[in-house]
């Protein structure tokens, strides 16, 4: 019986200790930063940056600008200040995700900038509801703020 | 007004749907003239690229006159009789400007749904789908054209709509594939598929220089359509052997550039289209490559296969052994329409082009489902069924 007892304490002494450890190491690791956002203007970097400014008025986000090589117009990043690194997928579905607004944020500054506007697609015909629409139209309020950026 | 709608798959209807609406500056509203068919709308359809919700508005390939104009539009007025690009293109972003126009950057409203498949997401597209944009589409009255000064073009009075029509999308795409994979005089093409876009790109090779054009298929009704219209060589799949009989027709070599103007869908004589039919029905591929397999196949050493054919995701036993060994280029594309469409106008104008034996089938909007039977199954030599608007129910 000792020895079944002393064992079932060496062994929760030492899942103890794994744990420990493993938060000692990580608060020893450096934070973990969100990844920078960007999108390349095909403009001069100086008609960029107050539309980038102003594009990012509401969020809480820094920023960089950097000329483009081979005349491709100007690099436009932004990152946010504090936020999760990598959010979990039910967080993009619903819309929760700090990401999905300064994408659509640069997105749309990078269509004002190039194109003069920001296109919008057409309304709907008929708003039939079928199991496939629903999905589609759920991937669709979450698409401006989803891809690769 | 009528419009051609997609409800769900293998299912079409006419419905009454709103008209469209001025929703950015830089739109015009067109009166639909002539609408047709298209190769690509039949992935749609049979559900191979999801995306499109029940009530969507099918057609991408048009032309029409202006009714409606917003307020920073330049280069058009009501009146104007306009072909229109497939692809929407904002003409300013890198893409646009560097003539890459099915790239452009800011015209697919919905990014983040066709960079799950591809990476990024390419341009939006009339009546193709929320994956790209979600743009109704012009099998109606009226259709809304985005970013009308860059993609619509005024038509030249000598131009009927029949001719015109063709050069929204079939034309410039065909075009594209010999332009973009550098048919040069002198060259053997070869081109698989003798729908429309088959049919352009064959023409174009020999507008570009090619010294034989070789067109494929197993419809005798379109094989003899391209001998007369096109005046390339024919070869029926179905009777022969493709690769031996390219390799005979080129002293051993095999054709140097070679057009696959097919996708997806593709249909072939032997068991490896069993084999690949049952893949692509257990969702083991996306695509069924035939034709481009065959191309990659019978291409001589250093050519190049020009993927025209529209594919959605992902096929299996994709020969990329023979594209390194044998120093292939592949290169594939969507059309940038907008790069060549005043061309092409010219070309038709001054008759080196013909388009209007192409549209095989008028129907009015009633007969939207009628129509892509006719078209997919190529019923009565069906090559496109035209939808045209004012045209009475029959």
């Amino acid at each position: 019986m000792n020895v079944v007892r002393t064992g079932a304490l060496i062994a929760a002494g030492s899942v103890i200790g794994r744990m420990v450890a493993r938060k000692i190491a990580r608060r020893r690791e450096p934070e973990k930063k969100p990844r920078w956002l960007t999108v390349t203007v095909n403009a001069p970097l100086d008609e960029v940056r107050a539309p980038l400014d102003e594009a990012v008025a509401e969020l809480d986000v820094e920023t960089r600008l950097a000329e483009a090589p081979g005349g491709r117009g100007t690099e436009a990043g932004a990152r946010l200040r504090h936020g999760p690194v990598d959010p979990a997928p039910v967080r993009r579905l619903a819309g929760k995700d700090p990401r999905q607004d300064v994408r659509r944020a640069l997105r749309e500054m990078k269509s004002l900038v190039e194109a003069g506007e920001v296109v919008r697609p057409d309304e709907p015909t008929t708003g039939k509801r079928t199991p496939g629409g629903a999905l589609v139209r759920l991937a669709t309020r979450r698409a401006g703020g989803e891809g690769r950026l | 007004m009528r419009a051609v709608c997609w409800q769900g798959i293998n299912k079409l209807t006419t419905e009454t749907v709103p008209d469209p609406v001025i929703r950015n500056d830089q739109d015009v509203i067109l009166k639909v003239r002539l609408s047709t068919t298209c190769g690509s709308d039949l992935h749609l359809i049979g559900g191979y690229i999801p995306a499109m919700q029940a009530g969507d508005v099918l057609g991408h390939e048009f032309l029409g006159d202006v009714v409606e104009v917003g307020s920073a539009v330049r280069k058009h007025k009501i009146g104007d009789r306009v072909v229109v690009a497939s692809f929407i293109g904002c003409g300013r972003c890198w893409y646009c400007a560097n003539d890459l126009w099915a790239l452009c950057d800011n015209t697919n409203t919905n990014p983040g749904i066709a960079s799950m498949t591809y990476g990024f997401e390419p341009g939006g597209i009339f009546g193709y789908s929320h994956a790209m944009g979600g743009f109704r589409g012009s099998h109606a009255d009226y259709v809304r054209v985005p970013f009308a000064d860059h993609g619509a073009f005024p038509v030249p009075p000598e131009v009927d709509d029949r001719s015109a029509l063709f050069t929204s999308d079939a034309v410039p795409t065909g075009w594209m594939g010999a332009d973009l994979g550098g048919v040069r005089s002198g060259d053997v093409v070869a081109v698989w598929g003798c729908g429309a876009v088959g049919q352009m790109a064959a023409r174009a090779a020999m507008l570009l220089g090619a010294e034989r054009v070789i067109s494929i298929d197993r419809f005798p009704d379109r094989l003899a359509m391209t001998a007369r219209h096109i005046g390339s060589e024919t070869i029926d799949y179905s009777a022969t052997d493709v690769g031996a009989e390219l390799r005979e027709r080129t002293g051993g070599r095999g054709p140097d550039v070679c057009i696959e103007a097919v996708g997806m869908e593709a249909h072939s004589s032997g068991p490896h289209h069993l084999y690949d039919q049952v893949k692509q029905q257990l969702r083991l591929q996306s695509d069924r490559p035939t034709a481009l397999w065959e191309a990659i196949h019978a291409c001589r050493k250093g050519g190049t296969v020009f993927v025209l054919g529209v594919f959605g995701g992902l096929v299996d036993k994709f020969p990329l052994g023979a594209v390194i060994n044998k120093g292939l280029t592949v290169r594939g594309a969507q059309q940038h329409g907008q790069r060549y469409i005043p061309m092409l106008l010219d070309r038709l104008a001054r008759g080196e082009l013909s388009t209007s034996h192409l549209a095989t089938h008028e129907l009015s909007l009633e007969d939207g489902a009628k129509g892509y039977d006719l078209f997919k199954h190529k019923k009565d030599g069906c090559v496109r069924a035209v939808f045209d608007p004012s045209r009475p129910t029959t």
